[in-house]
C-alpha cells in the first residue's frame, strides 16, 4: 500500500513534459536527424580545428606535380599548383561553416528584432517595419547580394554581410506573425498587471515562446548561405585568396576537359553532405518544435 | 469587401512600396556607394576629370533629384543610357528579354508540369516507400550547388556526348533551340527539388480534409478522388506559387545565361556588374522589383477571386 501511495506521490511531482522535452524524445528516437546532427558536428569541429590553425594550416604548399590524380599519397587529387585538394576542401568546410553561422547569426538578430518589435508595438511602428521589409523583399536577394558586395568590396566580410543583409524577410515576418498572436495571451496581461515593462514582457516571456521559429530558420538560413557563396564566387564577389567551396566549383569548369573531377567532386560532395544533414536537421527540428505539426504527420 | 474597392485598396499600396523600393536603390547606389567616377578614372584621376565626369553622368545633382529620377525610371521605364556601351538601356532590355524568354518559359512550364506530376504521384503513395524515397531525392538534388549542375551538365552532356551546343546562341525560331535544351534541363533538374516538395505538402493539406473522407465514403476512387477533387482544391495555392515566380522569368537566369553564352537579360546583369555599370544595374533591379510587386497585387487578386474567404480579411 505504502508503495502505491509513494509512486502516486512521484508521478504527481514529475513535470509533464515541455515542448523542448517533446521535441528532445522525438529527435533523439529520430535516426535521421541524429545522423544529421553527428555530421553537422563533425563539420563545425573541423572548421573550428582549421579556423585555429590545429589543421590544414599548410593548404598552400606545393606537395606534388600539377594535377596528380588521387592516389594513396595524394588522397584526394592536387590542384593545378600541386597543392593538396584534401586540404583544400578542408580550409572550404571553415569558410562554409564560417559563413553560415556569421550570417545566420546576422539574418536571424535583424528578423527577430524587427519581427518581434514590429509585432509587439504595433501601429505605427509596425505599418514603417511592414512597409520596410515589403519593399526591401521586392528586390530580387540576388540583386540586392551584388549590390552590396559591390558597394563593399571584395572579400569574405561583404560575404558575411551581404548574405546576412538578404535572408531575415522570410523570418521577421513569421516572428511578427507569432509576436501578434501571443501579445494578447493571459500570461503577457498577467505579466503587464504584474507591473512588467513592455521590454520585459517582449524579450522574457514573448520571446522564449518564438525561439523554435528562430531556431529553425538558424538551420534554414545556415544551408542557403553555404550555397549562396558558390554563386558570389562564380560572380567574381566571394572569398577571394584562399580556397572555399566556391572557387574550388569554380576552377573546375576548365579541369574538367582535361579529366581533373578531383576538385569538383570534393568540394561538391562535401557540401552535399553538410547541406543534406541542415535540411533533414531542419526539418526534424521543424516537426519536433512546431506545434501547429504536432500529431500530424 | 467589394471585389473592386479590393483591387483599388491593393493597387493604392503599391505605391509606398514603389518609393520604399526605389529609396533602397538610391541608398545602395547613390549614396553609400562608392565614388563611381573614381573607379571609372582609376586612381591616377585628377579632380577636375572627376568633377566634369560626374558632371556628365549627373551626379552633382541634388540627391532628391536623383532620387526622383529613380522613380520616374520605374514609371517611364526610361532608364537612360549605359556607362559601358553608351546604349539606351530600354532597348538593352528590350533585346535581352527575347533571348532570356526562349530559355525560361519553356523550362518554367516543363519543370513545373514535371513536378506537379511527381508531387500527385508522391500523394498518390503518400507514407509509403516510394514517397520517402522521393522527398529525400529531392532534398539531396537541392543540396548540391547548382553551379556545380551546370559545370557537370556541359562537360557532360555537350563535351564528352557532344549532344548540345553550350555556345553561339542564333536569334529567332527554330534556331535557337539546339542551344537551349540543355540549359532546360538543367533549370528543370535545378527546380524539381523544391517544386516538388512544395507542390507535395500543398497536395497532402487536401488529401486530409473532410471532403476527401466523404468522397472516399461515396465509394469514389483513390485516382478519382486525387485528380478531380484534391488537384482541384489544390490549384489555388499552386496558381499563387507559379504566378508569383513569372517576374523571374523575364529577368533570366545570371548563371545558366553566362554559361550558355546566351546573350538575355541575365547575361547582360552579369556584364553590367563585371563592369560597375551602375545604371544598368539600377535599371535591372527598378525592373525587376515593379515586376514582382505586379505580379504579387496579380496574385492576390486572382486568390480574391478564386477564395472569396479571403477577401473578408
Amino acid at each position: 500500500m505504502e508503495n502505491v501511495v509513494a509512486s502516486i506521490d512521484t508521478d504527481k511531482n514529475e513535470k509533464s513534459k515541455s515542448l523542448w522535452g517533446h521535441a528532445w524524445t522525438q529527435l533523439s528516437n529520430d535516426k535521421m536527424a541524429l545522423t544529421a546532427t553527428v555530421i553537422v558536428g563533425v563539420y563545425l569541429l573541423v572548421a573550428l580545428l582549421s579556423f585555429m590553425g590545429v589543421i590544414a594550416n599548410e593548404w598552400s604548399a606545393e606537395i606534388g606535380p600539377s594535377y596528380a590524380p588521387p592516389s594513396a599519397d595524394y588522397l584526394f587529387g592536387l590542384d593545378i599548383f600541386g597543392r593538396s585538394v584534401l586540404l583544400k576542401t578542408i580550409k572550404g568546410a571553415e569558410i562554409a561553416m564560417s559563413i553560415g553561422f556569421v550570417t545566420s547569426m546576422i539574418s536571424v538578430f535583424i528578423g527577430t528584432l524587427l519581427g518581434a518589435v514590429s509585432g509587439y508595438y504595433g501601429g505605427k511602428i509596425d505599418e514603417f517595419i511592414v512597409w520596410f521589409y515589403t519593399s526591401f523583399s521586392s528586390i530580387p536577394s540576388i540583386m540586392m547580394l551584388m549590390a552590396i558586395t559591390l558597394i563593399l568590396g571584395k572579400g569574405v566580410t561583404s560575404v558575411y554581410i551581404a548574405l546576412g543583409l538578404t535572408g531575415w524577410v522570410s523570418l521577421c515576418r513569421l516572428i511578427r506573425g507569432e509576436v501578434i498572436r501571443h501579445k494578447n495571451r493571459d500570461y503577457v496581461h498577467a505579466v503587464s498587471s504584474l507591473g512588467g515593462s513592455n521590454l520585459r514582457i517582449l524579450f522574457k516571456h514573448i520571446l522564449p515562446n518564438v525561439t523554435h521559429i528562430m531556431i529553425i530558420n538558424f538551420s534554414l538560413q545556415f544551408q542557403i548561405a553555404i550555397k549562396s557563396e558558390v554563386i558570389l564566387s562564380y560572380l567574381g564577389l566571394g572569398v577571394q585568396g584562399r580556397p572555399s567551396w566556391g572557387t574550388m566549383i569554380d576552377d573546375s569548369k576548365l579541369e574538367l576537359a582535361r579529366g581533373v573531377w578531383w576538385q569538383l567532386g570534393s568540394a561538391t560532395v562535401a557540401m552535399l553532405i553538410v547541406v543534406l544533414a541542415f535540411n533533414i536537421l531542419g526539418d526534424a527540428l521543424r516537426d519536433a518544435l512546431d506545434p501547429k505539426l504536432k500529431g500530424k504527420s | 469587401m467589394n471585389i473592386y474597392a479590393y483591387i483599388v485598396r491593393r493597387l493604392l499600396y503599391v505605391i509606398p512600396i514603389l518609393l520604399g523600393v526605389c529609396a533602397i536603390i538610391f541608398i545602395l547606389f547613390n549614396v553609400v556607394s562608392p565614388d563611381p567616377t573614381l573607379i571609372m578614372l582609376g586612381k591616377h584621376a585628377s579632380v577636375e576629370q572627376m568633377e566634369s565626369l560626374r558632371r556628365e553622368l549627373g551626379l552633382d545633382r541634388p540627391y532628391y533629384v536623383q532620387y526622383l529620377d529613380i522613380v520616374k525610371s520605374a514609371f517611364t521605364f526610361d532608364f537612360g543610357r549605359s556607362w559601358s556601351t553608351k546604349q539606351e538601356i530600354s532597348s538593352m532590355i528590350a533585346n535581352g528579354a527575347v533571348p532570356s524568354l526562349t530559355l525560361t518559359l519553356p523550362a518554367f512550364f516543363l519543370a513545373t508540369l514535371v513536378s506537379i506530376s511527381i508531387s500527385l504521384l508522391v500523394a498518390f503513395f503518400r507514407g509509403k516507400f516510394f514517397d520517402k524515397f522521393i522527398v529525400f531525392v529531392c532534398v539531396a538534388f537541392m543540396s548540391i550547388s547548382s553551379l556545380a549542375y551546370i559545370i557537370f551538365g556541359q562537360w557532360f552532356f555537350a563535351y564528352k556526348l557532344g549532344w548540345f551546343e553550350i555556345s553561339g546562341y542564333e536569334h529567332g525560331f527554330p534556331y535557337f533551340i539546339p542551344y537551349v535544351i540543355l540549359p532546360i534541363i538543367i533549370w528543370i533538374i535545378l527546380s524539381v527539388g523544391p517544386d516538388v516538395r512544395f507542390y507535395r505538402t500543398v497536395m497532402l493539406d487536401e488529401v486530409y480534409q473532410d471532403y476527401v473522407r466523404t468522397a472516399k465514403s461515396k465509394g469514389l476512387s483513390d485516382k478519382i478522388i486525387l485528380f478531380k477533387h484534391v488537384l482541384k482544391n489544390a490549384m489555388i495555392p499552386i496558381i499563387t506559387y507559379v504566378v508569383i515566380q513569372i517576374p523571374f522569368l523575364i529577368l533570366g537566369t545570371l548563371l545558366l545565361e553566362s554559361f550558355f553564352s546566351i546573350p538575355g537579360l541575365g547575361s547582360m546583369t552579369l556584364n553590367a556588374v563585371n563592369s560597375l555599370d551602375f545604371p544598368v544595374i539600377k535599371a535591372v533591379t527598378v525592373l525587376s522589383a515593379v515586376a514582382y510587386i505586379i505580379f504579387s497585387v496579380i496574385t492576390d487578386v486572382l486568390y480574391t477571386i478564386v477564395d472569396p474567404r479571403v477577401r473578408l480579411n
